[in-house]
């Protein structure tokens, strides 16, 4: 089966982000593929590269980018939410003037436009959240 | 792209507090250019994002509430609203923004938007959905 994941909550904070990561890892080892991961709402804070859990704790960031590339997996960032909440890619921050950057590999910045596409595309939208 | 698909957004949270509802309403917009057949639900405390004179100066956020007013124009114009959800905050239609289309194919006859559904109702329609998104 063909899915597009949402995942509306930011790591640590909530639950959602594990429980999306655990369902997607799921999905790709049974045989599914996975269109695409859009990151919404604080859901964007996944992917940034700046995250520092202590080291006893579980590294949601680096998680993604690992599961990303293990299976070519497309993950991207809404924009206007990385806008408001200061996720910044090389494009972005020229664009808006920004003196960093902060997306973590295997993440892309894209429009909501992306969301609706994996909506359209997929057999099965899955949104982790509230 | 594929055939049509049912698309509905369904909106459960109060218009400030958190960003669902002014983030879930950008979705709405942008999906509106995909050519989906789109509908709106709105329940729970989702209800009061749908009420009229609605006042953010006290609280220093922008006031997204005429937005809804413009979902007509996007051909978004099925709104669904919870009776039940209404009724236990003590709201009626009344309390809520007067929202209409315009029918092309009736001489741009104005109609409702809102549609008053019982939960049973409310059910069905998001059984019959291909694409949920849950805001």
């Amino acid at each position: 089966m063909k899915l597009t994941i949402q995942v509306n909550e930011g790591p640590y904070q909530h639950q959602s982000a594990d429980t999306a990561y655990y369902f997607a890892k799921a999905a790709v080892e049974k045989g599914h593929e996975i269109f695409r991961i859009f990151f919404y709402h604080d859901g964007v804070n996944n992917g940034t590269r700046l995250t520092t859990p202590p080291q006893d704790d579980r590294n949601i960031v680096n998680r993604w980018t690992e599961l990303a590339q293990a299976h070519n997996i497309d993950m991207v960032v809404c924009v206007a939410a990385a806008q408001r909440r200061g996720i910044v890619d090389d494009g972005e921050a020229q664009r808006n003037g920004k003196d960093a950057t902060n997306i973590a590999p295997g993440f892309r910045i894209s429009g909501l436009g992306q969301l609706i596409e994996g909506g359209v595309q997929s057999d099965r939208l899955i949104v982790f959240g509230d | 792209m594929s055939d049509v698909k049912k698309f509905m957004y369904v909106n459960r949270k109060a218009p400030y507090g958190t960003i669902y509802a002014w983030e879930s309403l950008e979705v709405v917009l942008i999906g509106a250019a995909f050519e989906q057949d789109v509908s709106l639900a709105f329940m729970d405390d989702g209800v009061y994002q749908l009420t009229k004179g609605q006042n953010t100066a006290g609280i220093g956020m922008k006031n997204f509430s005429p937005t809804y007013s413009a979902l007509g124009d996007y051909e978004v114009n099925k709104i669904y609203v919870d009776k039940e959800s209404l009724e236990e905050r003590g709201l009626t239609l009344d309390d809520l923004q007067h929202l209409v289309w315009e029918d092309e194919d009736e001489d741009y006859a104005e109609k409702d938007s809102i549609r008053l559904v019982t939960r049973a109702e409310m059910a069905d329609l998001l059984a019959e959905q291909d694409v949920l998104f849950n805001f």
